[in-house]
């Protein structure tokens, strides 16, 4: 049956199961717009194209599915760019569908014409520009099997006006060639018989479980692994959830703001066993001084990450999941105790700098405010994020016993992405409240998404942690630059104001008995709801290991004895 | 200076040299030269690179290169037995006296004169790049007026097959062909 470009685009989304899209209209994604109508698919209205690819990516993460996104052609495609790139830098898949103007006139500086597919090239895992109806079946096929397979990420399809209207034979293809894409699954036997090798001759092994672990779903695999070889499991930010924080194996999160005793079962492990991680200078520290006795082991789909900051001696190509089942029939069962007794003694430490275990003195801080949450949230809810110390905080101070809860912005660091990722989050799990913790400088960088929010009656509760300043780069300011505060002083709006203007419901707390209350009126309040806790004003996020510092180098939480004032 | 050579095969489909160069640009290896044209089949490209080995490895061109959805194979040929060639065209300044020197000296290299014109002739030369150096240096005296060159093309000798420095980097569908 002839069916039009746009037509045969729906009828594509519908095969891949797509039922909700985040979208913003515009004059040559018209056709595509007028055609959905006809289908029975829900689009999501943001209000700027970045928070459509924020929600569709935030709606993948929280899903495990792939997140779609639409646009209109040059400044609706260009809008997306920050969402794109942070999808790349964090291997969410993501298709995005923008608009173009018709072929005839691509060159031609028409108006609303931006050379999209050129724009986007290094921020996506792969682009395509669709010029006639003919080749969209193919394309759309092609771009969601790319985008979720192998070391997912972000497809572009740049849709032609022309390929929109145009009428062709609609057929799905049964089958994709790619030839030049093949990601490898299982790793070479002579590879797992060198890594086992290593894991019998380790004494002081760490695992390093990143975002691979929750994109490959090998949560369980990981955690007989961690568990028959009694290995302590460090995550990663985007890989918190792989294993269960209460889990007697968990050592927490790694790296710059990592527990302090994560990083020195790093740094004097004699065996790294790196699990869907890529070494990012964020969980490194100085490389030259990275881990110096361990022997490293890789298991990675993505050939390019494999030796790229860290050299590796054992690179294990291939899906983590499929990887792991390989792998633990072929090690033997170990107790390492000398070793988890001196973490243990690590860990003692750490917990007495906490801030947790500090004098109350009738401040409000924001770990005390995450903490709460995390509690009245039984640790189950999604939690969405901004970036900043409020982001390190909430994976410090909320402790992810399941994994695809935390969604945050970790490559990229992209300030804004917390409200829109929340809101597409929900999109994928709309049972439950979607919680999250935004800082006052993240949440006024996409703060005209709660207009989306109440359109779509989405429930999620913002706590949004004021300190009245960009407060990471005020820390570092005070740390490394002696206090001089360049333009990071910010006076915010009255955010109760903000949320009652959208009829969203607020509440403000201001003193640590306020905490409780306020979240118990979030969470008694159906749909969007907006708290605002006023927290200490040069709270420092710790440990801290300064940029290009070596990784036990930190800077801890100063101790406090005097009692509260 | 130390030079990588590599090849790599890939779909031919609008856009793919732009995906490389923008792949080499964006992690920062520098290119000395590429060739890129079909290969007898059609829809599969094939490009020879030659890198500065300063600031790069084979290894992690390779590995990068498999991110392109299009790259099929990729082989590095350094130091492998590989047979190496360049073709190059020089325009010479020539009197009419000129010729036959110029000409002796292209039979020597085993160049050719492939066009006259009253006072110049263009001089073509296939070879590695030493030889043309050679013959590029004994012509200069005469005045070059233009030179242009392909840049290097490499094939493997007889049944030998560069280094794959990540078998199984794409799916292990290379390790099942050998």
């Amino acid at each position: 049956m002839k069916k039009t470009g746009a037509e045969i685009l729906w009828e594509c989304l519908l095969r891949e199961e797509v039922d909700t899209v985040f979208g913003y209209p515009g004059g040559a994604i018209m056709p595509v717009y007028d055609a959905m109508l006809k289908y029975p698919v829900h689009h999501v209205l943001p209000r700027h194209e970045q928070g459509a690819a924020h929600m569709a990516d935030g709606y993948a993460r929280a899903s495990g599915r792939v997140g779609v996104a639409l646009a209109t052609s040059g400044p609706g495609a260009t809008n997306l760019v920050t969402g794109i790139a942070t999808a790349m830098m964090d291997s969410s898949p993501i298709v995005c569908i923008t608009g173009q103007v018709p072929a005839h006139l691509i060159g031609g500086d028409a108006f609303q014409e931006v050379d999209v597919t050129g724009v986007t090239l290094p921020i996506t895992k792969h682009n395509y520009l669709v010029t006639s109806a003919s080749e969209v079946a193919q394309v759309v096929r092609e771009a969601f099997h790319i985008a979720r397979s192998g070391r997912p990420g972000p497809v572009l399809i740049d849709f032609c006006k022309n390929a929109q209207f145009e009428e062709t034979e609609f057929e799905y293809p049964d089958e994709i060639s790619l030839p030049g894409y093949q990601p490898p699954q299982h790793a070479p036997e002579k590879d797992l018989a060198e890594a086992v090798k290593l894991i019998e001759k380790a004494e002081r092994p760490v695992i390093l479980a990143g975002h691979g672990v929750l994109m490959s779903g090998a949560m369980k695999e990981l955690e007989i692994f961690a568990t028959k070889t009694q290995t302590p499991v460090a995550m990663t930010l985007l890989g918190l959830g792989a294993l269960p924080a209460s889990h007697p194996l968990s050592l927490g999160m790694m790296g710059m703001h990592g527990e302090a005793f994560c990083n020195n079962a790093i740094q004097n492990a004699d065996l790294l066993l790196a699990y869907g991680m890529r070494f990012d200078d964020r969980v490194t520290g100085k490389l030259r001084t990275y881990a110096p006795r361990a022997r490293k082991i890789h298991i990675e789909i993505d050939p390019s990450e494999v030796h790229k900051n860290v050299e590796v001696d054992v690179p294990l190509m291939g899906d983590l999941k499929t990887v792991l089942t390989d792998l633990i029939p072929l090690v033997e069962e170990s107790e390492h105790e000398d070793w988890k007794t001196q973490i243990a003694a690590w860990r003692q430490e750490t917990e007495e700098r906490s801030i947790m275990s500090q004098p109350v003195n009738g401040k409000l801080h924001a770990a005390h405010a995450v903490r709460a949450l995390w509690k009245a949230t039984g640790g189950d809810s999604i939690l969405a994020t901004g970036v900043g110390q409020h982001q390190m905080w909430a994976a410090q101070y909320y402790r992810f016993d399941k994994p695809y809860r935390l969604i945050t912005s970790g490559g990229t660091g992209t300030m804004g992405f917390g409200l829109p990722a929340a809101i597409g989050s929900w999109f994928a799990h709309q049972d439950k409240a979607v919680w999250l913790i935004d800082g006052d400088g993240s949440f006024q960088m996409s703060q005209a998404e709660l207009s989306t929010a109440v359109q779509e009656g989405a429930n999620i509760k913002v706590a949004i942690l004021n300190n009245s300043y960009l407060g990471m780069v005020r820390q570092w300011q005070e740390l490394f630059m002696d206090k001089r505060y360049a333009s990071t002083a910010l006076t915010g709006p009255d955010f109760v104001k903000i949320a009652e203007a959208h009829g969203v419901p607020a509440k403000r707390a201001t003193t640590p008995d306020e905490v409780s209350p306020t979240i118990k009126f979030a969470q008694e309040t159906p749909g969007p709801v907006v708290l605002e806790f006023v927290v200490e004003k040069e709270d420092n996020v710790y440990p801290l290991v300064p940029s290009g510092a070596d990784l036990d180098a930190m800077i801890r939480r100063p101790i406090t004895r005097e009692p509260a004032s | 200076m130390q030079q990588q050579t590599v090849f790599a095969l890939m779909e031919n489909r609008p856009g793919v040299l732009n995906r490389i160069a923008s792949l080499f640009r964006r992690r920062n290896f520098n290119i000395e030269s590429l060739n890129v044209g079909h290969t007898d089949r059609s829809d599969i490209s094939r490009m020879t690179i030659v890198m500065d080995s300063e600031n790069v490895d084979a290894r992690t061109v390779e590995a990068n290169l498999y991110k392109l959805v299009n790259v099929i194979d990729v082989q590095d040929v350094t130091n492998q037995p590989a047979v190496m060639r360049d073709l190059v065209l020089i325009k010479v300044k020539a009197t009419p006296e000129q010729r036959t020197e110029i000409a002796n000296l292209a039979s020597i290299f085993r160049a050719s004169i492939v066009d006259v014109a009253p006072d110049s002739v263009i001089v073509e030369i296939t070879g590695t790049e030493d030889k043309i150096e050679g013959l590029v240096e004994l012509l200069r005296p005469l005045g070059i007026l233009e030179l242009v060159r392909t840049g290097r093309v490499v094939m493997m000798r007889g049944d030998h097959v560069g280094i794959r420095h990540t078998p199984g980097a794409n799916g292990g569908r290379v390790r099942s062909e050998e």
